[in-house]
């Protein structure tokens, strides 16, 4: 069963640039497992590619429910893909629901691959379906691949006596083998998968396999209606070097670990779980042969303070969280930032407020992360803008925190977290290291004497001789560290935490534009996630000629030092965001711009067809 | 554990720091201080590793007043910052300086939780049944009808008993003291000998908002008989002439307090303190001073592996499986040339 019968193609292939592919079905058909698998094999045909697990956050809803649906995109080509495509080109429904919530997305003419067999009156009920919308003629505007999925999947699978329960699990294997015939693809790297995944079950191996060859057969042995047409997507031209799949999650877990390499510190992660950001805590509770500590701990609250703790003690200090859980650090950043302690906080977004949707993107936290501690408590906020970004930005929240002695939050979201794309493999060892220094000479020791140049503080260890000393959340008196209620000293430290923070703008690079001219009619500024919808707008919009440049921001606190006069170069700005206009504020506040917001909180991407519309618009006017 | 190497030995004073202590004269808690300084000379630890943590409070303002590292952290929170303290760096010897609000009020579930964990720490419970920063509201562990600024008509809410929820949340060490008794090192030593977390409650006496309030354990003229000093392997008696003594009724499960030589009682029939018997230490932990005495000293120190060793025993093993390369690492897996 697992020889790979090698068939002529019945019809040439048509070679296309790119395409957008949705697996959808309930949350119990594996649509995820699907969508990584088919986002390996896609990697290693040699095409870019950008994905969107869009999923629900409840763990197993109701079968059959139109909120139990999981979905899974993936943009691929041989182009550069910078997003995981607005709208999909083909549709895989694995039930009604499936199809209830995911055909509006569908391009006109685009393809439809559904399971017949769940198409049952219970389950079109379930979904909401008065009539069977394979049978009333409502989907007439599409290629519809109607298949009995269901009975197909059952067949294949028989000879391995599972039950029917588990026979109907193998159903995305059994889909994923179709897709990779009508996309011409190999499907050796998934077989080896499964095998590595179920070692210890051969049995659900060989099953899975065998549907994964039963779909890939079906596509070769039929002249099935509407599956006249297979395709061809060529390697993407990619600068030359090794790589990797890597999702957000684990480029940031790597990043940190790379960047504590360079500082020369072990790193201490304190974490609690939470949707979207548990990814990380999961990454790093596998890497302990790099001295890696990870403590799950009680509550978000010890989560951060074992994190302080552990950076008191001389670790490279780590929290993780979502908006909520952030929330409830806020006192301890503001411990961290009045102690000042190296200390780094991972926000991975999601729509808000309180619970909000946990398993969908927003970058909403931009005030809470710049503003929301009690006191004058500013901190350093950068922003990754995709899974590979992450890493980067991981080396460089570790850079500034143990040179400035400071906690700084990483902004990153739930779709770049879980989103994977290729990567070119960094080396590590090319970096350059940035060692942190303990102080260690007791000679006119003072716990709050400062660098000069970067106003941080030494750093000094319990276990150094001759530096005892104590620190706390009470207002000090700069240098002795010693508890201080005079007023004149309560500004001065002020004015030095504020100033450690803004003279971080001289440390890091000026701000770039990513596309475009570097003055003009109209600058699109964007942050995190919002890259890929925005880069791929303003491209097209320069590509039709028009006077449109594109400017993301990494740095958010503080801002690029350049930054202001950047933006006065141009007659507009825009700040698309998926929050209510936050980044927007900031802008209009520190530069007196005219900054417009673009905003969206639907819990999914921006469009690159909602950018372009905004960038005519402004053009027009 | 570092030991001390051809160095003068140090002095209470030595762990002195030099900030005026601003604590309310009279307060219990300048003879905690002052137990502790006298304490930490006898200790085998090297003056540089010794890292005092707390959170807010009166008590909480104790790492200001000693010579050592010293952490002064947020309301409730001081168990997370010295398991992040110890587990980072094991070596060193980290002490917990807690009240009743900051340690079982607002740091309630820390609590819990450091003590489930073990992580090896001596926590120093200042326990003076109110909140004294924030100027006399009732605490978790104030009697049941007392009036505070909080509760004018007296408090409704029924105390928690320190030490028996020290060992339901899994503890294996729990000692009681007060703060003047001249024992209090003693204990102390016990607590830093315990691998494990330790947890002393020390009745503190508050003289501004709850002046006395220990007075019908500790007053000299009831001492003897609402105090019971329990001792590994010694009979459990108290009394002037110490011939009272605590007995279990076998039928009810829980203790009485008894005369020898009355209604045929001997000394066979006195409960002997066994520190390492769970349910006996949670049966006298109990004891509340209106119907048996209160029981002071190491009320059960049964010692299990604590939890940074668990953590450094698994770094270890991976380590241990070769030299960790992160550019290795990024290579390993699904990867292609371009």
């Amino acid at each position: 069963m697992n020889e790979l019968k090698i068939k002529t193609d019945p019809v040439p292939r048509k070679e296309i640039s790119s395409v957008v592919i949705r697996f959808a079905g309930d949350s119990g058909d594996g649509i995820q497992i699907t969508g990584s698998r088919f986002t390996d094999t896609t990697a290693l045909a040699g095409n870019d590619l950008a994905t969107f697990p869009d999923f629900p956050a409840e763990i197993r809803a109701p079968i059959g429910t139109t909120f139990g649906v999981s979905a899974f995109q993936i943009n691929f080509g041989s182009r550069r893909i910078e997003t995981a495509g607005d709208d999909p080109d083909v549709l895989v429904a694995l039930n009604p629901a499936a199809l209830m919530v995911n055909i509006a997305r569908l391009k006109p003419g685009g393809m439809i691959i559904v399971d017949s067999g769940t198409f049952t009156d219970r389950n079109l009920k379930k979904a909401g379906y008065i009539n069977n919308p394979l049978d009333d003629h409502s989907l007439e505007a599409y290629t519809v691949l109607d298949i009995n999925i269901t009975k197909l999947v059952l067949e294949a699978v028989k000879e391995f006596g599972l039950s029917q329960k588990e026979g109907l699990r193998c159903k995305n294997f059994w889909v994923l083998g179709l897709a990779y015939w009508i996309y011409g693809r190999d499907r050796s790297d998934t077989i080896d998968w499964l095998k590595r995944k179920f070692a210890k079950r051969p049995d659900i191996a060989d099953a899975n396999i065998a549907a994964l060859n039963a779909g890939h057969i079906y596509g070769e042995a039929s002249e099935v209606a509407g599956l006249t047409q297979l395709y061809a997507i060529p390697p993407a031209t990619m600068p030359h070097g090794l790589y990797r799949t890597v999702t957000g999650g684990e480029a940031l877990a790597w990043g940190l670990v790379a960047g504590a390499e360079l500082a020369n510190l072990k790193i201490f992660f304190g974490s609690y779980p939470i949707t979207p950001a548990s990814p990380v805590l999961h990454s790093l509770a596998k890497m302990k042969q790099f001295g890696v500590k990870t403590f799950q701990a009680e509550d978000e609250i010890a989560a951060i303070c074992s994190a302080i703790g552990a950076s008191y003690a001389g670790s490279l200090g780590i929290t993780s969280s979502s908006g909520p859980g952030i929330a409830l650090k806020g006192e301890a950043i503001g411990l961290a930032i009045s102690t000042e302690l190296p200390l780094i906080i991972l926000n991975s977004q999601r729509a808000g407020p309180s619970t909000g949707l946990p398993t969908k993107t927003e970058q909403s936290d931009l005030y809470q992360a710049v503003y929301g501690r009690n006191g004058d408590a500013p901190l350093v906020v950068l922003a990754t803008h995709g899974p590979s970004d992450c890493f980067e930005v991981a080396i460089e929240a570790c850079r500034l925190a143990t040179k400035y002695m400071t906690p700084v939050m990483l902004l990153t979201d739930g779709y770049i977290g879980n989103a994977a794309e290729p990567w070119l493999i960094p080396s590590i060892e090319d970096r350059e290291p940035f060692p942190v220094t303990f102080e260690t000479n007791a000679e006119g020791f003072e716990p709050f004497k400062r660098n000069p140049e970067t106003l941080a503080r030494h750093w000094a260890v319990p276990g150094t001789p001759g530096l005892e000393h104590r620190i706390g959340g009470i207002e000090k008196e700069d240098g002795s560290g010693n508890i201080s209620y005079e007023p004149a000293n309560h500004q001065k430290m002020t004015d030095l935490r504020r100033d450690k923070i803004l003279n971080i703008a001289n440390d890091i690079p000026e701000q770039t534009v990513e596309n475009g001219a570097s003055s003009g009619k109209l600058a699109i500024v964007g942050w995190g996630s919002t890259y890929g919808p925005i880069s791929r707008a303003v491209d097209n919009k320069l590509s039709e000629g028009k006077e449109v440049s594109h400017i993301h921001l990494r740095h958010i606190w503080p801002l690029p030092r350049n930054l202001g006069d950047l933006l006065r170069g141009f007659d507009k700005v825009i700040v698309p965001e998926m929050n209510d206009g936050q980044l927007k504020t900031v802008l209009r506040d520190q530069y007196l711009i005219a900054a417009q917001p673009l905003t969206k909180v639907t819990g999914q991407p921006f469009k690159i067809s909602e950018i372009e519309r905004a960038i005519d618009a402004a053009l027009e006017n | 554990m570092n030991v001390a190497v051809t160095k003068d030995k140090l002095k209470p004073a030595d762990f002195a720091s030099d900030q005026e202590v601003r604590w309310c004269p009279g307060c219990g808690d300048y003879a905690i201080l002052k137990a502790v300084q006298r304490t930490l000379p006898d200790l085998e630890t090297l003056k540089e590793n010794y890292v005092f943590v707390s959170g807010i409070g009166c008590s909480s303002r104790f790492p200001y007043y000693m010579s050592t590292y010293g952490f002064h952290t947020i309301h409730g929170r001081a168990p997370a910052f010295a398991t992040g303290i110890k587990i980072a760096n094991p070596e060193l010897d980290v002490w917990m300086i807690t009240g009743d609000g900051d340690g079982f009020s607002i740091g309630g579930n820390h609590m819990l939780h450091v003590l489930r964990r073990n992580v090896d720490l001596q926590i120093l419970l200042c326990n003076n049944e109110i909140y004294g920063l924030t100027k006399g509201q009732y605490s978790p562990t104030s009697e049941v009808g007392l009036r505070t600024p909080s509760s004018p008509d007296g408090s409704v809410d029924t105390p928690l008993k320190p030490l028996v929820f020290t060992l339901g949340a899994g503890a294996r060490f729990a000692a009681r003291a007060y703060d003047t008794q001249k024992t209090l090192p003693e204990i102390l030593k016990r607590a830093h000998a315990h691998k494990g977390t330790s947890l002393v409650e020390i009745l503190q006496n508050c003289i501004v908002y709850n002046d006395a309030v220990f007075d019908n354990v500790l007053a000299r003229n009831v001492a003897a008989e609402k105090q019971l000093h329990v001792e590994h392997g010694k009979p459990m008696l108290f009394g002037a002439e110490m011939n009272k003594g605590i007995r279990l009724n076998t039928q009810s499960l829980t203790l009485e307090a008894v005369t020898i030589g009355e209604n045929g009682i001997t000394e066979k029939d006195i409960l002997v303190h066994d520190e390492t018997n769970r349910s006996l230490a949670t049966l006298i932990a109990d004891m509340d001073g209106h119907d048996l005495p209160v029981a002071f000293g190491v009320i059960y120190c049964n010692p299990a592996a604590t939890y940074e060793a668990g953590i450094t025993q698994k770094i270890e093993a991976a380590e241990a499986e070769g030299t960790p390369s992160l550019d290795a690492l990024l290579r390993q897996g699904h990867t292609w040339e371009a």
